[in-house]
């Protein structure tokens, strides 16, 4: 199933570091996306768009997680050359990741 | 226990005008809080404010205020926002001029200045933190420096009678967390309360963000009525704790789940928020719907401030060429292709001097590249060519959508709708000052 399925999700910028928070819709799915929306799948995603390194932040107590990644708005929203400096249309994208449906 | 209602009015500098109004009408509040300053935002004023020094306050101060000034004096709201931007002073003149235009009486307007640091700053040690260098080797280029100021001498107004209260640069979450320091007589150093009150400016600050703006995807997370969404209310207690609401009747929704998104928009390590007030700790924060839009927030806390002040930093990057024109109908991808390819070549041949370059199709590429747009294999109708360059000067940057308005003539069959721009870039970067380096001030004018 899609991330979209059990989660949502928003983006926030400061600088050149973007955070996407992930957030399980029902609390009981937190440790599916604990376990399989990992830091490593997360840059593997946004190979593309972030350059830099990606931490996972865990919240429990709301059923989230928390990706800060660096180097990932084109040097900066007050600078870059993109058409969505601030990198709001990561959340989205991020939602597209393909997840099995219980924990092997 | 004592409560205390306090309503968001305004997210961005740009932000809708009537949801403000609403809440002074019908939202049962004390206190109208507008968070109208950007990272940029007070760069550009300063520009400003050195061509006319009568200027450089938010550009939709006075549009705000007529909207709502008259109902707060009224009903004895109290006003306080960060609309000052680069001229905390001249503000509240502006706001003086237009209570004295509605012939209101007795009303005292406090202006909060002293976040101007950029003269500490070219004479001093600090380095950027972004790149280490320190920040005197870029004094030709620096626009503007100020320091995130806390609640303090907002508190100082509130106590001092202060009827609406304007700010320059200051910490977006203690524009709130004042009026609940100054009403419920917590101590500066009163770390747990400060951090549940900074948790509750943090969900507040960006306003339809959290009653259901930026949140909405149909047939996932529907969200009713976002044309007339209604701005936020946090009912807080004395201890700390809260609820979040809207007026009734009005669009948009409070929910745990947009509360959960807002709480940790903008947010790094869930533990560690550095606020000038206090470093607030929203790792166990714990919502529970407790009613139709009303969402209960506990299990925010925090520990000591930080030692020194985050400085944003506002400077002179470069210059931004761009050019778009579209293509539509069959092959519209293939010539939108063509297009950027003649345009790479063109700047080459032409000698244009660019130190970054970025060739997109809008409706194909040009959000997230190649890799995560091939979804479909559908052509779309129509696309948009976009060419971006940065440049050193403002004269190379207009050759970047020279070269593209020039396809109309020279490039593939069909292409529409060119436009181009050309703009200086003043870009953000940080520091960390002493905090007694920054010395916020408070003047008070009288209507």
């Amino acid at each position: 199933m899609k991330l979209r399925d059990i989660a949502h999700s928003r983006t926030g910028d400061k600088g050149d570091i973007s955070n996407i928070s992930v957030i399980a819709f029902d609390e009981k799915d937190y440790p599916l996306i604990e376990a399989y929306v990992t830091p490593a799948r997360v840059r593997e995603h946004f190979s593309e768009v972030v350059h830099g390194e990606v931490i996972r932040h865990t919240i429990p107590s709301i059923g989230a997680l928390n990706f800060v990644m660096r180097n990932a708005l084109g040097g900066g929203v007050t600078r870059s050359l993109a058409l969505d400096a601030h990198g709001k249309c990561l959340a989205s994208a991020l939602l597209d990741l393909e997840i099995p449906d219980r924990i092997a | 226990m004592k409560t205390i209602r306090i309503g968001s009015g305004a997210g961005y500098s740009g932000d809708r005008i009537e949801p403000a109004v609403e809440l002074a009408e019908k939202g049962d509040i004390q206190y109208l809080v507008f968070e109208c300053l950007a990272e940029r935002t007070i760069a550009i004023a300063q520009q400003t404010k050195l061509k006319d020094p009568t200027k450089g306050y938010d550009p939709l101060l006075a549009d705000r205020m007529h909207a709502v000034l008259r109902l707060c004096h009224d009903k004895g709201i109290k006003i306080i926002t960060n609309m000052g931007a680069a001229n905390p002073v001249a503000g509240a003149a502006k706001i003086k001029e237009i209570a004295q235009s509605f012939g209101l009486r007795n009303l005292k307007i406090a202006a909060v200045s002293g976040d101007d640091v950029l003269e500490v700053l070219k004479a001093g040690d600090q380095r950027i933190e972004e790149t280490g260098a320190p920040v005197s080797t870029m004094a030709n280029k620096l626009v503007s420096a100020n320091a995130y100021l806390g609640a303090a001498p907002i508190v100082e107004a509130l106590k001092d009678g202060a009827d609406v209260i304007i700010t320059g640069r200051v910490a977006d979450p203690a524009l709130f967390l004042a009026p609940q320091i100054h009403e419920f007589g917590w101590a500066m150093d009163d770390w747990d309360r400060l951090g549940k009150g900074t948790v509750v400016g943090h969900l507040l600050e960006c306003a339809g963000q959290i009653t259901g703006g930026y949140f909405a995807d149909p047939g996932v997370k529907d969200v009713a009525d976002l044309a007339r969404l209604g701005f936020p209310i946090a009912e807080v207690s004395e201890d700390g704790s809260a609820v979040i609401t809207k007026v009734e009747g009005s669009g948009g929704a409070v929910t745990t789940a947009t509360c959960k998104e807002q709480l940790l928009y903008e947010i790094h390590d869930p533990t560690t928020y550095f606020t000038p007030d206090v470093v607030a700790d929203f790792s166990r924060v714990r919502f529970e719907q407790i009613g139709p839009d009303r969402v209960r927030v506990a299990g925010g806390t925090g520990r000591a401030k930080p030692e020194t002040l985050k400085v944003s930093v506002g400077y002179i990057d470069s210059y931004i060429g761009e050019g778009q024109i579209s293509y539509a109908g069959p092959g519209a991808v293939a010539r939108g292709r063509l297009a950027l390819e003649i345009v790479r070549e063109r700047l080459k041949l032409m000698g244009v001097k660019t130190t970054e370059l970025r060739f997109d199709l809008i409706g194909i590429d040009s959000i997230h590249g190649d890799r995560l747009s091939t979804v479909s294999g559908c052509e779309p109708y129509e696309v948009r060519v976009r060419v971006t360059g940065r440049t050193d000067s403002l004269k190379e940057a207009v050759r970047v959508g020279n070269e593209v308005e020039t396809l109309y003539t020279n490039g593939p069959a069909s292409g529409g709708g060119a436009t181009k721009s050309a703009k200086e870039v003043v870009a953000m970067l940080s520091a960390l000052l002493p905090r007694n380096l920054a010395k916020p001030a408070v003047d008070y004018v009288e209507a």
